[in-house]
């Protein structure tokens, strides 16, 4: 599979090592701190920077200008953007993300996109001006207490006070990353460290004695792992998004085949199993579907793989899988047993544990747990009504069509972001990037600028898609003319509904349909003309027979973004749906109707 | 909640008595107090990671004491600190997850010294200060300061005892009471032959 093999390849340190050698020439040199930053940059291949100047990091882009840096540097339009366009690169090509931003302001700017990284798991790091080292504290123009308001939401942050410091801090910075459980970190640069001057030194070496990687894959774990696999009568794999950041789909696809064990994945798991395999159970959770979830509730062995046991994957965590012993293979140790008890814990990569679980566990007969899950799939299968109106869900559909799977879909956050997860069909790793646990709308776009971007970096061609409700895509609409501007092709899907979709399902489900300031009817702009404001193609569908015409229009523009605005049906629900508060035993579909719930 | 107790799967009951849980319906939670002994990087903005992140997860902190060690560049910090077997176990993953700490131990239950410091400053003139000074000699006290009107008295021991000290010096006014919080360390393991050789 092509993109199984590439994700692998991008994991390789030979991407590193490019960094390495474009350095060596700098090495002992006398130069300002701006070069340093520059050059312990390229050392770390940051192949693409998304930035916006400012007062506190002026002598960066002076330095850039001057000494011209192998890296892009991509001009965002807001630093929101652009933290989730770091966010899209390191999610497309599993590589770290950078953003460089100015003090106060533009610091503050990155905090939402910073959150939003924490919660997934996506690495990052953060570049923040700051006011000179003497004015800190003073209430300094443009000034703000970078390191305290990021503390809370990143894996690590620094305040940097030398220009020697620099090379290793940023090493550091991107080794934190990287390594262990992905996350952001923050570096808050002093303008007059920037503008000193130091020698520039590289140390490839990482000495922190604080931080190491854990690795709890014994004999012991694994001849218990093997006598509970091998005991279990109704078997579930639940995989998380810390199966794609370890590049272990390749081996829990072959895991899962050999142990013939279904499968089911969490929203950021979307991907990591082949999703046309017949093992594959779709989404489990809130909007997952009916058979995934009754397989939770029925299981009676469940291994998770780099999973976090989320709120929006278990409802009411008392009542979730009642029968199922736990084996839990995860990275980092705090998400073991915190939602849900694990009965055996793998503090470790997902690759190797798998990899070494494998050859130990014999092939499993478990033939009536199959046709168990069989008869719920037939039960209850994923619905819309085929009744001639404009539904997202026969949109999403004719997109799957048109890409065979075959491209990276960004989506935005509520009924558009539910829809995407449930009808486009993974089946490749990176292939999916959404914002789940922070759950931001106006993720989209810009997270579909950056993966555009990191996917040309590094030389592969694929189709990028960026999904939105009408309510988020105008979160972020500004960085539309920075796709344009660098000619990424973005295919932008807007589905509009001019509503704000999933809090008006809330309030028809659950608040006596008082749609209270939901309706955007107002307040929408003409999303053609926005998009075509923005140096865009666009199309607009309000039919059904309309849909492939727009689709085709826009896969013919190659030189920059297509827009396609489908005006859909406002009353459309995300079902089946677990509601906030039960188990996934209670969900909302369209066969098991909601009595319990009004 | 009684339902629940009866409808409860044998997996649900390991789970919730993993936790710390109450099984039955009705009882008590069990929740212990813990002290934890953290070495840190003695650097900018270690202690307040630590700090910010019993804040931001919702976690008790009962008293917090940091001193540097032998190590200048170490800082060693004791968190006494309350909670279930799963919210103390969350505490030591999520202080071990931070960057800056080098070693995270829970001497809870293990053989510890355990002292606190306490200056106290009370009122007492005539007959009063020999009764003050007679409590503070049983409780091996030292007199820091001495005024007309006050004695600054300092107390060292487990937190009972200073607990203790402090009740019984309340009847005579107390003007201010400074204790350092708890430090702990655990004792080194006696030789099993009584340490001849």
């Amino acid at each position: 599979m092509s993109s199984a093999s590439t994700a692998a390849a991008l994991a390789e340190p030979q991407a590193r090592l490019r960094g390495k050698a474009a350095v060596q020439q700098h090495i002992g040199k006398r130069m300002s701190g701006a070069e340093i930053f520059l050059r312990a940059l390229e050392a770390e291949d940051a192949r693409v920077v998304f930035g916006h100047p400012g007062g506190a990091v002026i002598h960066v882009y002076d330095e850039m200008a001057r000494v011209q840096p192998n890296f892009k540097h991509v001009l965002v339009r807001h630093e929101q953007g652009g933290t989730h366009a770091a966010e899209g690169y390191a999610k497309a090509t599993g590589e770290v993300g950078t953003v460089l931003v100015t003090s106060g302001p533009g610091a503050t700017n990155t905090v939402t996109g910073i959150a939003d990284a924490f919660m997934d798991s996506v690495p990052i790091v953060v570049f923040t001006g700051q006011v000179p080292l003497p004015l800190i504290g003073n209430d300094a123009f443009q000034e703000t207490d970078t390191l305290g308001v990021t503390r809370s939401i990143t894996k690590h942050n620094y305040l940097v006070r030398a220009p020697e410091d620099i090379p290793r801090i940023v090493h550091e910075a991107y080794h934190l990353a990287r390594t262990g459980r992905p996350g952001p970190v923050v570096v808050d640069l002093p303008k007059d460290v920037l503008m000193s001057e130091g020698v520039f030194a590289y140390d490839d070496a990482i000495r922190m004695r604080g931080y190491s990687v854990p690795h709890e894959c014994d004999e012991v774990r694994l001849r218990r792992a093997v006598r509970m696999i091998e005991s279990a009568q109704r078997p579930l794999l639940y995989v998380g998004g810390g199966a794609i950041n370890a590049n272990a789909c390749e081996a829990l696809t072959e895991f899962a085949r050999h142990l013939n064990v279904p499968v089911t994945t969490s929203l950021h798991g979307l991907g990591a199993f082949p999703e046309n395999d017949p093992l594959s159970l779709g989404m489990l959770g809130m909007h997952g579907t009916w058979w995934a979830n009754q397989a939770v509730q029925h299981a009676d062995l469940i291994i998770a793989v780099g999973a976090r046991f989320d709120d929006r994957v278990t409802g009411m965590v008392d009542r979730w899988a009642p029968h199922a012993a736990i084996i839990h293979i995860e990275i980092d140790k705090s998400c073991i047993s915190k939602n849900i008890y694990a009965d055996l814990a793998f503090n470790a990569d997902a690759k190797p544990v798998l990899e070494a679980l494998r050859p130990l566990v014999r092939a499993r007969k478990v033939k009536r747990w199959h046709n168990k899950i069989q008869g719920w799939r037939e039960e209850c299968p994923l619905s819309y009504a085929d009744d001639g109106e404009l539904r997202p869900q026969f949109v999403l559909e004719r997109l799957r069509a048109k890409t065979g799977g075959d491209a990276v879909v960004v989506t935005d956050v509520g009924q558009n972001q539910m829809w995407a997860a449930q009808y486009m069909n993974y089946t490749q790793p990176r292939s999916h990037i959404t914002s789940g646990g922070l759950g931001t709308m106006g993720f989209s776009l810009p997270a579909a600028l950056g993966a555009g971007l990191g996917l040309r970096a590094y030389g592969i061609d694929k189709t990028v898609i960026s999904i939105n409700g009408d309510g988020g895509f105008m979160m972020n609409a500004q960085e539309l003319a920075v796709a344009a501007a660098h000619g990424v092709p973005l295919k932008v899907v807007i589905m509009n509904n001019n509503f704000l979709g999933m809090v008006r399902q809330w309030q028809e489900l659950f608040h006596e349909n008082r749609f209270s300031h939901t309706d955007l009817t107002d307040t929408n702009p003409d999303f053609v003309q926005l998009a075509r404001a923005s140096r865009c193609a666009a199309f607009r569908a309000e039919r059904t027979d309309q849909v492939d015409g727009v689709i085709e229009k826009a896969w013919a523009v190659d030189d920059r973004p297509a827009v396609m605005e489908f005006r859909v049906v406002k009353e459309e629900m995300v079902f089946p749906m677990v509601p906030v508060g039960k188990s996934s035993d209670e969900m909302i579909t369209s066969k098991h109707a909601p009595e319990t719930f009004v | 909640m009684s339902e629940q107790a009866i409808t409860l799967t044998p997996q649900q009951l390991i789970r919730k008595r993993a936790a710390g849980e109450p099984v039955e319906a009705g009882a008590a939670p069990d929740i212990q107090q813990h002290i934890i002994n953290v070495l840190l990087e003695n650097s900018m903005g270690a202690l307040i990671r630590v700090v910010n992140m019993f804040s931001a997860r919702g976690f008790n902190l009962d008293s917090v004491t940091v001193g540097v060690t032998e190590d200048p560049t170490v800082s060693r910090l004791c968190i006494v600190t309350r909670g279930n077997v799963r919210v103390i176990s969350q505490i030591l993953r999520q202080l071990n997850r931070l960057v800056d700490t080098i070693e995270v131990d829970d001497v809870t239950g293990t053989d510890f010294v355990e002292r606190e410091l306490c200056i106290i400053k009370v009122r007492c003139r005539g007959e009063k200060r020999a009764e003050v000074l007679q409590v503070n000699e049983i409780f091996r006290g030292r007199v820091v300061d001495v005024t007309p009107d006050i004695l600054a008295l300092e107390i060292v021991g487990p937190t009972q005892k200073v607990d203790a000290f402090v009740n019984l010096m309340k009847p005579h006014g107390i003007d201010e009471v400074a204790r350092s919080g708890r430090v702990a360390m655990q004792r080194a393991p006696q030789p099993a032959d009584g340490g001849s050789d």
